[in-house]
């Protein structure tokens, strides 16, 4: 017999009887203004949050913010004259020298300021990872109000996605909170107020 | 593990000598219990949470066998190898062939606490291969070669001084430094490196979707995402316990899991695989390793319920003051003393008894696992077995006498109230474990039995 026949067999011995699926599993985090909460809970989270008119503000913005920074890249074309690392390399070992990436993300979360990014808008999951620093784009109207409005948001998930919440952290040093283990440093999300 | 089991009243011993060491390492676990608190406390919903969330996962225990069936499907339509271990030796073993298939003797790995149950680095690196961890903590902790003494702190008994010292030697920082930001600095350094030289990461799992064939794994570091998007084979393992029906279920559980760990509404990273990318290989291994026998123990089987959020043992009086390392098992505290005599009842008797059954893990518990209950029974069934050390077992039948017998109760009663007031130094020593970390207590003058006679009879 195989592991798995042995191990399933176990299983249907040994389980329960059979208990039923819970009647209620969502909730509703009822919030006076969505927006106010995402921003606060993210500001919380060491995480800025700009709220731009439209793509040419972004531009401008991202102009000014990142103005002395080389290895810019993104997946927004309205930033491509704005970035000077290309995506097109299709090693991802290539991408470690990205300082900032700034890129389209899909909706937020207010209840604990996470961003959903996955691979219909990323040429690289390992992007978000490796770059030192990261920006996200969203439609200030893409934000939801808690974890259950975001799955069923996300009935059509593709190969790869994350809930990203702020930069990257540890404290793993006597309890100290240290912004910038592994992944980005930094994060900042614009919200577009036109998409 | 070859060593010898020090009994964890033994090791709790050593760990209470230094008292202002312990009582940092208490104060420093009750903060992050009080961060969950405070959490908890913003969502008006969370006892419904964590109602609804046992609820999933009773269901779960009893179509555990269909769910694996239809995650194994899943799973392998979206391009995912699956494979399957009866016990920790056969889960070590395909990863090692995996490994070998490739010719790749470097791995990174993240965070799983079911590669320390099955002991695979020491396994692996016996076969030549060399596991980084790349988790913060767990680093540290491998630099030392010693376990994790916490399944989500994994270094949380270590002081900056000790970490600074560890990475001096090893990773040539400047001898004396303290500063965790500059530490962390060095150690982000030291493992980009190895993100981008090594061709295998493996990482564990938080939650496979059966309706999916996906699985999630939370970090807050970022390194599962690190390893497995730069290397060309990932490696997932998983215990079939972690396995949930629907996707939206995990609306629920991402809600109580950073909450109940660490205070935070999530971990900064829930990242959700469900195919490999292209040109990259997913392997997942589902492991038994005597989880079967616990869901066959209907006494035990709700601890299979756990989503290793740590919350139980941040809140246990025993574990706060007695360190993880002085649990002997992967997972240490409340639930891992269930979870150990499910493996080895000789080798993790003492584990049940180093609670004092206050519930408060129970409380916690976002899934509502009836933890100090199962504790209390496993006393039972390890008495009965002959599991316990004698000198417990002659208390416990001291105790069953005295307590079955009402004059006898009243007599002994008597007699140590009188010993503790004429000759206090015959209970005041160290031969009386009461007496521990513990003044006696005044002794009344006479017992409540007598004083409910005479104050009824007036
Ligand atoms: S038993 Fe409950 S409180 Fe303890 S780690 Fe598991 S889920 Fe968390």
């Amino acid at each position: 017999m195989t592991s798995r026949e042995k191990i399933l067999q176990q299983i249907k011995l040994n389980k329960p009887a059979e208990t039923p699926f819970p009647e209620t599993t969502r909730f509703d985090s009822l919030y006076e203004n969505t927006e106010e909460k995402f921003i606060e809970t993210l500001t919380a989270i060491y995480t800025e949050v700009i709220v731009v008119k439209d793509l040419a503000e972004l531009a401008r913005k991202a102009d000014e913010l990142y103005a002395s920074v080389a290895n810019r890249a993104t997946t927004i074309p309205a930033l491509s004259n704005w970035a000077d690392f290309s995506l097109n390399n299709p090693d991802p070992h290539a991408l470690e020298l990205i300082e900032i990436a700034i890129l389209q993300a899909e909706f937020g979360v207010a209840e604990n300021g996470a961003i959903w990014i996955s691979d219909a808008h990323l040429p690289h999951r390992a992007l978000p990872f490796i770059t030192q620093n990261l920006a996200f784009v969203i439609p200030r109207k893409a934000i939801v109000n808690n974890m259950h409005d975001a799955y069923e948001r996300l009935t059509e998930t593709t190969g790869w996605g994350c809930f990203i919440s702020g930069p990257s952290k540890t404290a793993d040093i006597e309890q100290s909170l240290v912004i910038g283990a592994h992944g980005a440093r930094s994060l900042v999300i614009f919200l577009l107020e036109e998409a | 593990m070859s060593k010898a089991i020090i009994e964890h009243s033994v090791a709790s011993e050593t760990f209470n000598k230094d008292e202002p060491y312990v009582d940092w390492h208490d104060e420093t676990l009750w903060f992050v219990r009080q961060k969950r608190d405070k959490s908890s406390k913003l969502l008006p919903e969370w006892e419904q949470l964590r109602e609804t969330a046992s609820g999933i996962k009773n269901y779960v225990l009893s179509h555990m066998d269909e769910l694996l069936i239809a995650f194994e499907q899943k799973a392998k339509e979206n391009g995912i190898h699956i494979h399957w271990a009866a016990d920790a030796a056969e889960h070590n073993e395909i990863v090692l062939n995996l490994l070998k298939q490739n010719n790749i003797d470097k791995m990174v790995k993240s965070k799983s606490m079911l590669t320390e149950e099955c002991h695979m680095n020491e396994f692996l690196s016996k076969s030549g291969i060399e596991v980084i961890d790349t988790d913060l903590g767990e680093r540290i902790v491998q630099l030392r070669n010693e376990p994790p003494s916490h399944i989500v702190l994994p270094a949380i008994h270590l002081k900056k001084k000790d970490i600074g010292d560890l990475f001096h030697e090893h990773l040539g920082t400047e001898a004396g430094a303290t500063d965790p930001q500059y530490l962390t600095e060095a150690a982000r350094q030291h493992l980009r490196d190895k993100f981008l030289t090594r061709r295998a990461a493996l990482t564990g799992v938080n939650f496979a979707i059966a309706e999916t064939g996906g699985f999630v794994v939370s970090t807050n570091e970022g390194n599962a995402d690190m390893g497995a998007h730069l290397a060309d084979i990932h490696i997932a393992s998983m215990g079939f316990e972690k396995i949930i029906p629907k996707q939206k279920d995990l609306a629920v559980f991402l809600r109580l899991l950073a909450r109940s760990a660490t205070g935070q509404p999530i971990t900064t990273y829930s990242s959700h695989f469900k195919k490999p990318r292209e040109g990259q290989e997913m392997h997942i291994i589902i492991v038994d390793n005597g989880r079967t026998t616990q869901l066959g123990r209907a006494d035990f089987r709700n601890s299979l319920k756990c989503i290793r959020c740590g919350a139980c043992m941040n809140t246990c009086p025993v574990y706060r003051r007695s360190g993880g390392h002085s649990y002997h098992n992967a997972v240490a505290g409340p639930i891992g003393s269930i979870l150990a005599p499910n493996l080895d009842m000789t080798k993790n008797a003492d584990l049940p008894f180093a609670s004092t059954l206050c519930g408060s893990c129970s409380n916690v518990c976002p899934v509502k696992i009836d933890i100090h209950d199962q504790l209390y029974k496993w006393r039972q069934v390890l008495v009965k077995g002959g599991h316990v050390p004698q000198a417990k077992e002659l208390g416990i039948k001291a105790m069953s006498v005295v307590l079955s017998q009402p004059r006898f109760y009243q007599w002994s009663g008597r007699l140590g109230r009188s010993l503790m007031r004429t000759i206090p130094f015959v209970v005041n020593n160290g031969m009386n474990p009461w007496f521990k970390q513990r003044e006696m207590p005044e002794p009344p003058k006479e017992s409540f039995r007598d004083w409910y006679i005479r104050n009824r009879k007036e």
